[in-house]
């Protein structure tokens, strides 16, 4: 009797915890791939180097979940950053011309030579990095302290973005042949280099929010700002932060993905991304109205949307008609987890335990 | 429609509980025709219960609707309509940015050749108003070039045009109107019961309520205490029964309030010179000393709120100034008086005292952690101390610090705020309606912390509807009526002379 009480607890403690629904759904997502798609979970070790479908998707998926990590802010606080990946192409834009600036002299100019750029590595990310920082205080001043609907205040860079970046660019796309550059998207070590990218913010993310009071300011804000503001919380400095941060984040986000293309083209790159980042947190389980919210979680719900993705192109499902698919299954996601499904599988399972 | 009985409206045995409280028990209610009726009772009586039951926004548990010798059961505020019951809200639901004329005839223009006839749709509603309410206005100007009065009887007009109405119901219209503008409304709400109609009036002006009702309704706690004629019940009367308490029963002192007296120091820790906030509170002037608990009574509406407001800083004053301890108050927020050591116990619990989501430690360590800031993080062990402290201290029902604080009862999350704000250690706790709807035990018990805080040297100001209450706890009481702090006693204070001022009644 005993014993099973406390399997019963056991159990409610896992299903309770905010990471179970996600990584159930990135497990039945590849359980889907491990049925119909042969060889899905062969890794290769090519000179110490792990390939695979496995590493695909977390390579492929570092670029949702660094935009995830920072999405997560901004909708804890019960906004939403609509303009993330206009920010990824204005900050893959800064980055690809401060390497190959031929674009500004109006010529496409193929630099073969893999040591050469025009200004040095620090430089190129460091520049890159602190426009999309300003991109984000630029979304935070509107929502914050001109009191603009996060929506709309976003929908504004996001429209306007590219065509910064097209500007910034002379409205070429950039070759990017600097190979330490490179690196950030393809290199590998072990594990392909983008994973520790995001291994890093996403610790530097938690740090950030749970080891000082930002978090649980965040939090308070997103579920009740009145209460906040009559407890001393500045809400206006918490949301210009979170949007800040998440700008921050879309910028590291716009080198990974510029740097696996080896290419600056501000019209592709981080192409409705923003919805995918938006899904990835709504799986990991923060509400859009704003309030808790779990790092760890929204980075699996980032895993969730690639592995789907990396799952329909291995099936042979065509380009075209990935966006369709991918609707349908997120829909599939986001129902089986909806509170009144979630109801329905505590009680199974607390049922289960007592039979 | 039958001679015999003149009665256009009788609600009986109406009850409606709401989780976790019962905001309507057998409630009766009945209104006549051509008649205005003013239904009163404090914050939580009722009242806006009783209307939503009426305008088909809530269904009544128990109990009967008979409009017009026939019952009826409101499904939704359209419904409520087509029977012929109209209400107009305090907030006007109307377009502002739309003309008069649209606004009275929306979706019902008049149409000529396909098209809307505008040039009839303003003669139309031209007629309307004139003949309705006898107002002569341009009816093609925006609804937002007119005053709020004229806003709210457009508002009037166009329910009493979208059916035959019966009953009108005004849920606190002239709460933002000026003398003239009120007189303007009354004019019409006369007129209307020389038509029949049948009127049922919200408003926390006694003076209004004396001025134009023909009866009046009061509730206390969902319960009925009772309906009279207007003209046989004088207003203190009317006060007692409101605010629950005979005139004859008096309470005595409690020692622990003698005793806390002596310590009362004489150099005010806060005080307010001539401060104001406009449409809120009229200048005034108060100090609150270390030691001291001060009451502040008054109807609803009377100010209590507002004047907690601008001491907190959440309203910036427009004149006046806040001294504390001795310095002028320059930066006017709720961060900058809980840096200086003011705190304050909101009256709207749900929406500007508890963070639902958020445990008990969480909600309890919120202002000391704004107060430190962002980076000076006050560890997990720390937390749970302070948390379980006040847990213990104040008795606060949860089975760990862990707990959303959306989980606990009304009394146990009023306790977590108590608990938000004595954590901060203040010299100034301002506490609004610390006890409203909580039950009886936690209200004794909050009312002796209160006196406890004020004997270790705390000063603070016990905003609260019961006057019971406020005798009780306090040294000194300041009366605010209307929007104006009208008086103040100390000492002995006569329980009489403080309901007389309340009214604005003679003695």
């Amino acid at each position: 009797m005993k014993q099973l009480a406390k399997r019963t607890l056991r159990w409610r403690s896992i299903t309770e915890s905010r990471l179970f629904f996600p990584t159930v759904a990135l497990l039945l997502v590849l359980l889907f791939d491990f049925i119909f798609i042969p060889g899905f979970f062969t890794i290769e070790n090519r000179d110490g180097n792990l390939y695979g479908s496995l590493i695909d998707i977390l390579r492929n998926g570092s670029t949702v979940s660094l935009l995830a990590i920072g999405m997560t802010l901004v909708i804890a606080t019960g906004g939403v950053d609509l303009s993330v990946g206009a920010v990824m192409a204005i900050a893959a834009s800064v980055a690809g011309i401060l390497m190959n600036p031929s674009a500004l002299r109006n010529e496409v100019f193929f630099v073969t030579d893999p040591t050469y750029t025009f200004q040095p590595l620090w430089v190129v990310i460091g520049a890159a990095l602190f426009v999309a920082l300003l991109c984000g205080l630029w979304n935070g001043v509107l929502v914050a302290y001109m009191k603009i609907q996060p929506m709309v205040a976003t929908l504004v860079l996001m429209t306007a973005g590219r065509g910064i970046a097209q500007l910034i660019t002379n409205g070429l796309r950039v070759q990017i042949t600097y190979r330490p550059f490179a690196y950030i998207g393809q290199g590998w070590f072990i594990l392909p280099f983008s994973l520790y990218i995001v291994a890093f913010v996403l610790l530097a993310t938690w740090l950030l929010t749970r080891k000082t009071a930002i978090g649980m300011f965040i939090e308070s804000v997103g579920i009740n700002f009145r209460s906040s503001y009559f407890s001393g919380i500045q809400e206006s400095k918490v949301k210009l932060l979170a949007y800040a941060f998440c700008g921050f984040c879309a910028g590291i986000a716009g080198l990974v993905a510029c740097s696996n293309v080896k290419t600056s083209d501000a019209n592709n790159i981080g192409l409705f991304i923003e919805l995918d980042a938006i899904l990835a947190v709504v799986i990991g389980g923060t509400s859009m109205a704003g309030g808790r919210f779990s790092l760890v979680a929204s980075v699996i719900g980032g895993l969730v949307m690639q592995a789907v993705t990396q799952s329909m192109y291995a099936i042979g499902v065509p380009a075209f008609a990935l966006q369709a698919i991918k609707s349908v299954v997120v829909i599939i996601v986001i129902l089986l987890f909806s509170e009144q499904v979630k109801g329905l599988m505590l009680r199974v399972g607390a049922g289960k335990k007592e039979a | 429609m039958s001679a015999t009985n003149d009665y256009i409206l009788t609600m009986e045995g109406i009850c409606k509980a709401f989780p976790g409280v019962q905001a309507l028990d057998d409630v009766d209610f009945s209104l006549k025709k051509g008649e205005i009726h003013c239904l009163v009772g404090e914050n939580g009586a009722g009242k806006s219960t009783l209307i939503k039951v009426l305008t088909g926004v809530e269904r009544p548990d128990a109990g009967q609707i008979i409009l017009d010798g026939e019952e009826i059961h409101p499904r939704s505020p359209q419904h409520s309509q087509t029977l012929g019951i109209s209400t107009v809200y305090q907030e006007v639901n109307l377009c502002t940015n739309l003309s008069v004329a649209e606004n009275i005839l929306i979706g019902r223009e008049p149409w000529k050749f396909g098209r809307i006839d505008w040039s009839a749709t303003n003669v139309q509603a031209a007629n309307l108003l004139k003949r309705l309410l006898d107002i002569d206005i341009d009816v093609t100007k925006p609804l937002d070039t007119y005053t709020v009065a004229i806003q709210q009887m457009v508002a009037i007009a166009r329910a009493l045009d979208i059916a035959s109405t019966k009953i009108l119901i005004l849920d606190e219209p002239t709460s933002s109107l000026d003398v003239n503008e009120t007189q303007q409304l009354f004019k019409v709400m006369r007129k209307l019961r020389a038509e029949g109609v049948g009127i049922i009036f919200i408003t926390h002006f006694m003076s209004q309520v004396y001025e134009i009702s023909d009866r009046i309704t009061v509730l206390r706690n969902g319960k009925l205490v009772g309906a009279f004629e207007t003209t046989s019940l004088p207003r203190v009367e009317l006060i007692a029964k409101m605010i629950g308490r005979s005139l004859n029963e008096l309470d005595d002192m409690s020692s622990i309030k003698l005793e806390s007296s002596k310590h009362i120091k004489d150099e005010a820790i806060l005080d307010a010179q001539k401060v104001g906030h406009a449409g809120t509170i009229r200048p005034f002037d108060l100090q609150l000393r270390a030691g001291e608990v001060v009451g502040l009574a008054g109807l609803l509406g009377s100010g209590r709120t507002e004047t907690a407001r601008v001491l907190f800083g959440v309203d910036k004053p427009d004149t006046g100034h806040i001294e504390f301890d001795g310095a002028t108050v320059t930066d006017h927020s709720p961060l900058g008086s809980i840096k200086r050591g003011i705190a304050l116990c909101p009256e709207d619990r749900k929406a500007e005292g508890i963070v639902d989501d958020l445990t008990v430690r969480e909600n309890i360590v919120l202002a000391i952690q704004a107060n430190k800031g962002w980076f000076s993080h006050i560890g997990a062990q720390e937390q749970y101390e302070i948390a379980n402290r006040y847990i213990e201290m104040l008795n606060i029902a949860t089975p760990t610090a862990d707990q959303p604080v959306k989980n606990l009862s009304g009394g146990n999350q009023q306790k977590v705020i108590l608990a938000r704000w004595l954590a901060t250690h203040p010299q100034v706790l301002i506490l609004d309606e610390p006890t409203r709807g909580i039950d009886v035990g936690t209200k004794a018990e909050i009312q002796k912390l209160v006196l406890e805080l004020a004997d270790e040297g705390m000063a603070c100001l016990f905003i609260s509807s019961e006057l019971e209450e406020v005798l009780r706890t306090s040294h000194r009481i300041a009366v605010l009526r209307e929007r104006e702090k009208v008086a103040e006693f100390s000492g002995e204070v006569d329980e009489h002379v403080i309901m007389h001022t309340i009214a604005g009644s003679e003695l």
